[in-house]
């Protein structure tokens, strides 16, 4: 205690008080006054939006334009949503390298999650669209599989196959496989319909709906899932069956022959 | 055999019981002289005589397999619930046919294994009969006396693919319900009869709740018969025409030259069996095929990608998958040629195909039995022709196949439509020009090797600095092997005025035959072999050239 008292007189104690004081002003406001705490999260999502609208202007502006309007090179992103974003940006689809591929594949993300949330903050502040998923909205609990296989056969795959391997659309497009894709993504995908797929808004797909058939295709196109068959051959169906038994099939068989013809009973020469 | 005793025998004492049995039999049956006609019966030996070999066991894995089967498969259409093992099934609604195929994959004891065998040996057929087929074609094999026994192969093949398509119908899944429901498309699009027909065979209003026995009855019962029937006869003539050979020394057109039945080719035919049952079964152990429960069960309203046909029906898809659709529309009705001109080429690629070996035979006017096989190459314009239609036939499969052409090689689906929309019509005609070329040249390089002999890579310098590469001729056997081939004369059609100055008339059919006989016989399609006095003067010579 003598420290103390000797440096009271010190010429920085009145300001050391001061700023005691304020703390516990402000910390005692903090806890007393939880009602204005909107406010301040709002100041957050504003530097957040702020964040993001200078990404935007550095990685996207270019062919989305300053305000998001769009341009010659790419779509209006009003009102397109978080969950646009969200999916675009962390698979990697945007930024995209060039606007003339028949399809902008998947690849890894550029931005880190913190930054495509910034980014999402903006976007959405543009107009109101599709928000981001939550866990419990993808997540497998309470997920009926053999209803999301039905619905999966009925509404997806005519384009990403049976079991979401994936199939050709026109002109060198194509519906990606669906394997290890993060089942937010598959959400986000069905919600936002990316690039030439349709989408599922909750009147026509429900949020149960999508749940089912998240759970389905984690269920039967994982690196997780069983082929009780044996060795799956992708998935397509009889044109890889064929192929595999033309080349491994006959040929073994093939093979045998010439081996079993090689082996003869030679004639003794006389 | 006679079964009289003699006094010799009789002192040996009592005959041992096999001999007793035989003796029982023969006496019945008249083995005896069955086993002395046929049990030395000569087979030439060659891998590619094995094929036929490899069709008929998977052919009789195929019957095994489908028999236990049979024992636990439903055919029929009525709706249940799934409460089966396998989990994403639990609760669908699903026809009776489509549960018992999961039963069969899950719940009975070794179903699933017996379930790939079955349908692998059943892939393994009719690539085996195909490739079985091309052998026959190649060498010419189809001459007189087998055009017969060519036209039940040819059956045979068809046959299997109609009984393989039936079968892999039957476990009523999505995959096959589409394929069920493009024919139904095709024999809609039949002018007039064609809504009978689809009537008639699904007994009323597609898909209705018939056909799956319908086709149980046709897969199981009367397609395998009329094949087992034509696999006997098959046999039966290949028996009694001998088997055909390669050239070669000591080998005619008289003569099989080769191994007993009894016993060689009788461990070798029975070993070569188990290996084949050995390789299918591994083949079912190792890879999935037709994973009904990733498919789901049939209903009208679905459809996914990837539905394609198992590969023997897979070139009719792609006939399909790139015709224009066209359609003419008439007093109130619809003439799909888009579908109705596919259905009237497939049977076409087939038949192209089962009757080449008639029109050869008219063209050389050829009456004589062969039993020594051509090697390809000296018969130039068979090969062609057996090569544009394998080309015709693989185009056709990469149309059926266009979408995993696209996603695997990133191209686009519509490049690869025009393609083998163009290539329908030109690369037969490439394949069948560029196959005679090569088979020209193969012939020209026959001929070098007879008359100079073979190239050894010794490179000599002779004294006055000259190198040359040392040749070192053939010996007699290869020399006889090489040559041994008949060569034709192009068919002539004779003087146009007969001896009496008065115009002959020939036929229209003569002119083409003579025409088409140029084509197969002139001078640009065969490389004249080389003569005796050719080979004498160039190896009395002194060294080479």
């Amino acid at each position: 205690m003598k420290k103390l008292s000797a440096r009271r007189r010190h010429p920085l104690a009145a300001l050391v008080v001061l700023l005691l004081a304020l703390a516990c002003t402000g910390g005692l406001y903090a806890v007393f006054a939880p009602a204005d705490k909107a406010q301040a999260d709002e100041t957050a999502q504003s530097l957040t939006i702020e964040e993001g609208k200078k990404l935007y202007a550095v990685g996207c502006a270019s062919c989305h334009g300053t305000g998001g309007q769009g341009t010659s090179d790419g779509p209006s992103l009003v009102g397109v949503g978080a969950a646009a974003v969200d999916f675009q940006v962390s698979t990697g689809r945007m930024p995209a390298a060039t606007s003339q591929a028949a399809q902008l594949p998947d690849k890894p993300a550029v931005y880190s999650q913190a930054e495509i949330d910034q980014l999402a903050a903006y976007i959405a502040s543009l107009g109101a669209g599709p928000a981001i998923p939550t866990e419990e909205q993808y997540g497998p609990e309470g997920a009926d599989i053999a209803k999301g296989g039905e619905l999966f056969r009925n509404n997806c795959a005519q384009c990403h196959n049976f079991t979401g391997k994936g199939g050709a659309l026109t002109h060198g497009k194509y519906a990606p496989d669906l394997e290890d894709v993060a089942p937010k993504h598959i959400y986000e995908a069905m919600l936002t319909g990316p690039q030439n797929m349709p989408s599922f808004p909750d009147s026509t797909l429900s949020e149960q709906n999508k749940k089912d058939i998240i759970a389905y295709l984690d269920t039967v196109n994982s690196s997780e899932s069983k082929s009780p068959g044996g060795l799956a051959l992708g998935g397509f169906g009889p044109v890889s069956e064929g192929l595999f038994a033309w080349v491994f099939g006959l040929g073994a068989l093939i093979a045998v022959a010439v081996w079993v013809a090689a082996r003869t009973a030679k004639a003794k020469k006389s | 055999m006679s079964t009289t005793t003699t006094p010799e025998s009789r002192s040996r004492g009592k005959a041992p019981a096999g001999e007793k049995v035989a003796d029982w039999a023969d006496g019945r049956l008249g083995i005896y002289s069955l086993a002395k006609a046929n049990m030395r019966k000569i087979f030439p030996d060659h891998w590619s005589f094995m094929l036929g070999e490899i069709c008929l066991y998977s052919f009789i894995i195929i019957i095994l397999t489908g028999v236990y089967l049979t024992l636990f498969f439903h055919p029929s259409m009525n709706e249940v619930e799934y409460h089966g093992s396998y989990i994403p099934m639990q609760g669908q609604l699903m026809s009776e046919a489509y549960k018992s195929t999961l039963d069969i994959s899950f719940d009975v004891r070794g179903g699933l294994l017996i379930r790939q065998i079955h349908h692998w040996a059943a892939l393994i057929f009719l690539a085996g009969m195909f490739v079985h087929m091309m052998r026959v074609f190649f060498t010419g094999a189809f001459r007189k006396p087998r055009e017969i026994n060519w036209l039940f192969g040819f059956l045979l093949f068809v046959l299997g693919m109609f009984t393989g398509f039936t079968g892999y119908s039957l476990p009523d899944d999505l995959l096959s319900g589409t394929g069920i429901r493009f024919m139904e498309g095709a024999v809609l699009s039949v002018p007039i009869v064609g809504t009978y027909l689809s009537f008639f065979i699904f007994g009323g209003e597609f898909p209705g709740d018939d056909f799956i026995a319908r086709f149980f009855s046709v897969h199981v019962l009367l397609l395998p018969g009329i094949m087992l029937g034509l696999v006997v006869a098959h046999l039966i003539l290949v028996f009694y025409h001998k088997h055909t050979q390669f050239a070669g020394p000591g080998k005619t057109n008289k003569n099989v030259v080769g191994m007993p039945l009894l016993p060689v080719y009788m461990a070798k035919a029975g070993g070569f069996f188990f290996l084949v049952f050995g390789v299918l079964a591994a083949l079912s152990a190792i890879a999935t095929i037709n994973p009904i429960w990733n498919i789901g069960p049939y209903r009208p309203d679905m459809v996914s990608t990837n539905a394609q046909p198992d590969w023997y029906m897979g070139f009719s898809e792609g006939l399909i998958r790139v015709m224009p659709g066209w359609e003419i529309n008439f007093w109130g009705h619809t003439l799909v040629l888009g579908v109705f001109i596919p259905l009237l080429i497939f049977p076409l690629v087939l038949v192209s195909i089962a009757v080449y070996p008639f029109i050869e035979s008219w063209v050389t006017g050829d009456k004589r039995e062969h039993h020594i096989l051509d090697r390809p190459r000296n018969a130039p314009t068979r090969t062609a022709f057996g090569v544009a239609w394998i080309t015709w036939y693989f185009v056709l499969l990469v149309g059926g196949g266009n979408d995993l052409w696209a996603t695997h090689f990133n191209l686009s689906i519509n490049a690869i439509t025009w393609f083998v929309r163009i290539g329908f019509f030109v690369a037969p005609v490439v394949a069948f020009v560029v196959t005679k070329r090569i088979c020209l040249g193969l012939q020209r390089r026959d001929k070098e090797k007879v008359l100079h002999g073979r190239e050894t890579g010794i490179i000599k310098r002779l004294p006055h600095g000259e190198f040359i590469e040392v040749h070192e001729p053939l010996s007699q056997e290869q020399l006889h092997t090489l040559t041994a081939h008949e060569q034709y004369k192009p068919l002539e059609l004779g003087p146009e005025v007969d001896e009496n100055g008065v115009r002959r008339k020939v036929k229209m059919s003569e002119k083409l035959r003579a025409k088409l006989s140029k084509g197969y016989y002139g001078g640009e399609s065969q490389i004249p072999k080389p003569t005796v006095e050719e080979y004498k003067e160039i190896t009395s010579g002194h060294g080479h050239h």
